[in-house]
């Protein structure tokens, strides 16, 4: 019965839909599951565009850059959502991106001046830990500490790489020192961010590289408030995760419109407990109850976008040095 | 042998062959032909050949060299439960990577069960990460199918040989040297080569298990050519590389594995009288025992925590779950198609070159037939639409090796033993198929679709590169909830799928056997 129904909503959705134009926007895959924002974005967006609002997933961030650098300019892309700071120089670099025109106040801890890319979201990395647990207070502490962490391979996560440039924007020259102090910590390198957080459950280690925002989920989908991110007194490392509009798109008005509605009130309301993120524009209602008992970095750090790839693959080459002995 | 009449033409089979190699080189193809230029390989990537190299040589050798005593036990013992058990201890291989890890750690991770029992008599916590961990977690993965896949081997003796083998007097030192090593040196070897290549493109597994980045397979080296430098025409080169290595160890395996065949027999139950002894049965006991407390104590992890997490599964995840089916039952119907005309056609005689296209299946990259496919389909069609036949396919090719494993042994028996008289009788081609391989071959057929089946509700795969909301399979929706912090409900979905996988297993399996032999 249920698959009739299905059926039936299929057909008349592709009834309805015949003339409305299409919106293709490639994202990652975590945004389109039923737990993300995707189903209440899709579902705002198509209220008012007067078209089909189409979400194709394609693994993380750095999947969906190669995913669209292998599709080229004969992309079906119109929207690319979800690219990081880390990535966007490189794509700016492919040519396959055409420039924005959305104005809007961002509320984001540094300054935002991108021509091609608008920001949708932002957090900062963090060790995440019970919250009974006394953590300590830096890297240094960390890495004398008898604490046990697991993080993610920066080669093919996204949490990964962002902990690789929080250390190098931290200590610089240093970084190669400091991995080989936290060498010892470290309990194992996962492949994805989901891995880790699940051996961290499972209590294989005391810390896992997460999101100051962590802790919100607990506190607010399960209210459980025994989880806690670690203040760490370097400053944490920015995550601001953009969008971008594709210069070959054949919609590109129905582009635009997207780009500002994701900066629009539908939009930055579900970012909070669907992505488990800071919205980049914080709504007219706040955050929701539960993100002020977050802890609060004293300083922002984030490589800018255009040092980002020399800097990534410096910090990557000390990080296999320091951890492969 | 190929000069001789024989009751079945190759063509078939020879032709499904060079259609499975054609698609998957066409797939490494695809993507060197897309390559802007990149670096070529450098010293990381060679110390990731090594490593995988090593990790897979050890893997294969243990899963081997534990599954003989293993299978031996269950070929010399009949005891209730034992059919359950067999298919039971399938389970490992079936389960998606992330479900099996979390698994074998909740038994011997650094707060798993083990360490705690330990704890309370103050030794240390198990120490798991690191190459032991890899050999440790590919074990779990495989012994199960080495098992399955040597104890076919003792089956194949005919019963009449251990008969005779009594009447003459041979002590269980005589039996091993006249019947138990010959059919092991056929077998093993072959099956060494499918646990080696296995463990050739294994990624999540190393790294996690391996304790960081000392632990980068060749895998991992592709993934990092393709996302994080987008440089394709090393992720084509690592990808040939792994290609060599599998076709190496195929042909080593075809070479070694010589030895004429084991004869005939009637089919008669098995009876062992040299197995008798008390200390031949507390051994048998000690090790089957052994296995099972191995193999079945992460999968019971799996269901402790997965059972509070079933009420929790949103209507998508049922969903999923019927993908997930339909791709299985697909998948399992391209391999038959492709796997039993390949076994017929190395029956008479074109062993080599069809052995080694079925395995290339395993020996390349996922990654990488997934971007070859997705180039390949792109100018055609709309990927996305065709998510789920393309990992049906994928799957399949993935099967191929182990189907073909299956299938061999038991398409040789046939057509060495009933290929001459059906020839005489002018019933070779259609009639012969229908009514004498197929039939005879039923058991063989039902374990290879079983396998098939479940590998591919289990398999991840390339579904993540082409998938969107609507056309998830459930492992996908597993990794879903997960990244949505769900937990709880991720391992209800892995319980769920553990099921679905398992039921599909026996099913197939035991829909094909007439007796409780295997």
């Amino acid at each position: 019965m249920k698959y009739l129904v299905f059926a039936a909503g299929v057909i008349s959705a592709t009834a309805a839909h015949a003339e409305l134009p299409e919106l293709t926007v490639y994202t990652y895959d975590s945004f389109v599951s039923d737990w993300g924002p995707g189903p209440v974005i899709e579902a705002e967006f198509e209220k008012t565009c007067g078209c089909d609002l189409k979400l194709v997933a394609a693994g993380d961030g750095a999947s969906l850059l190669a995913r669209v650098r292998l599709e080229g300019a004969r992309s079906d892309a119109d929207v690319v959502l979800g690219l990081d700071t880390n990535l966007t120089a490189a794509a700016t670099e492919t040519g396959l991106f055409a420039p924005h025109a959305v104005q809007a106040d961002f509320d984001l801890p540094i300054d935002w001046s991108d021509e091609i890319f608008v920001p949708y979201d932002w957090g900062y990395f963090a060790f995440v830990h019970e919250a009974d647990v006394t953590a300590p207070v830096n890297f240094r502490e960390l890495a004398e500490s008898e604490m046990r962490i697991v993080i993610q391979d920066p080669r093919s996560s996204t949490p990964g790489l962002g902990l690789l440039m929080w250390v190098k924007a931290a200590y610089g020259a240093q970084a190669g020192d400091i991995w080989a102090g936290l060498s010892d910590n470290i309990v194992t390198v996962t492949k994805g961010w989901s891995e880790a957080y699940g051996l961290f459950l499972e209590g294989e280690a005391d810390m896992v590289l997460s999101y100051t925002t962590s802790p919100a989920y607990h506190l607010i989908a399960e209210e459980d408030a025994s989880k806690a991110a670690a203040l760490f007194d370097e400053g944490h490392y920015l995550q601001i995760e953009v969008a971008g509009k594709l210069a070959a798109t054949d919609q590109p008005d129905l582009a635009d419109a997207f780009l500002e509605f994701m900066v629009g009130e539908a939009f930055q309301s579900a970012i909070p407990t669907t992505n488990w993120m800071y919205p980049a524009v914080t709504p007219a209602s706040g955050l929701p109850d539960g993100f002020e008992t977050l802890v609060q970095p004293d300083r922002a750090l984030l490589v800018p976008a255009a040092e980002a790839p020399s800097v990534r693959d410096e910090a990557l080459a000390e990080w296999l040095g320091a951890l492969s002995q | 042998m190929a000069g001789r009449a024989q009751p079945v033409t190759p063509a078939p089979g020879v032709g499904a062959a060079v259609l499975v190699a054609a698609l998957i080189l066409g797939t490494l193809v695809a993507v060197a032909l897309r390559a802007e230029g990149g670096r070529g390989l450098g010293p990381a990537d060679w110390a990731a050949v090594r490593f995988t190299l090593l990790q897979a040589a050890l893997s294969a050798l243990f899963s081997v060299a534990l599954a003989v005593p293993v299978a031996r036990a269950l070929a010399r013992r009949r005891f209730a439960g034992r059919r359950v058990l067999i298919v039971l201890l399938g389970a490992p291989f079936i389960l998606p990577v992330i479900v099996a890890v979390l698994g074998l750690l909740a038994v011997f991770g650094r707060s798993g069960w083990i360490s705690d029992a330990l704890g309370l008599v103050g030794v240390p916590p198990v120490q798991i990460y690191g190459l032991h961990g890899v050999v440790l977690a590919h074990v779990f993965f495989n012994l199960p199918l080495a098992t399955r896949l040597i104890l076919q081997g003792w089956q194949e003796i005919p019963a009449e040989r251990f008969r005779l083998a009594a009447q003459l007097g041979a002590g269980p030192r005589a039996i091993r040297r006249l019947l138990e090593y010959p059919m092991l040196a056929q077998t093993v070897p072959g099956v060494m080569a499918v646990v080696f290549a296995i463990c050739l493109t294994s990624f999540a597994v190393a790294l996690t298990l391996g304790g960081g980045p000392r632990a980068t397979t060749i895998e991992l080296a592709i993934y990092q050519a393709f996302r994080f430098d987008f440089d394709l025409g090393r992720a084509a080169l690592l990808g040939c590389i792994q290609i060599a290595l599998t076709g190496a160890a195929a042909l080593a395996a075809l070479s070694v594995a010589r030895g004429d065949g084991l004869g005939d027999g009637l089919d008669r139950p098995l009876q062992r009288w040299d197995a008798l002894s008390r200390i031949a049965l507390g051994l048998d006991t000690l090790v089957i025992a052994l296995a099972v407390l191995f193999l079945l104590l992460p999968l019971a992890a799996i269901i402790v925590a997965g059972v509070p997490g079933l009420p929790l599964l949103p209507v998508s995840v049922l969903v999923a779950a019927g993908n997930s089916v339909v791709v299985a039952g697909l998948s399992t119907l391209l391999l038959l198609l492709l796997a039993v005309p390949m076994a017929l056609a190395v029956a008479v005689g074109w062993s080599q070159g069809v052995e080694l296209a079925g395995l290339l299946g395993l020996a390349v990259s996922p990654l990488v037939i997934g971007t070859g496919l997705f180039v390949i389909i792109r100018p055609l069609a709309d990927p996305t639409a065709l998510a789920l036949p393309v990992t049906a396919l994928v799957n399949a090719l993935m099967a191929l090796p182990f189907a073909l494993r299956i299938l061999v042994p038991s398409a040789r028996q046939v057509v060495d033993r009933h290929g001459p008289l059906a020839v005489s009788l002018d019933m070779a081609g259609m009639p012969f198929l229908r009514r004498i391989a197929v039939p005879r071959m039923r058991a063989q057929i039902g374990f290879a679709a079983g396998l098939t089946a479940a590998l591919s509700m289990g398999d991840l795969g390339v579904i993540a590169l082409f998938a969107d909301a609507e056309r998830a399979t459930l492992p996908l929706q597993v990794y879903r909830l997960m990244g949505a912090y769900r937990m709880e409900a991720a391992a209800g979905a892995a319980l769920l799928l553990l099921i679905l996988s398992v039921a599909l297993f026996w099913i197939l399996d035991r829909g094909g056997r007439w007796h409780a032999e295997t």
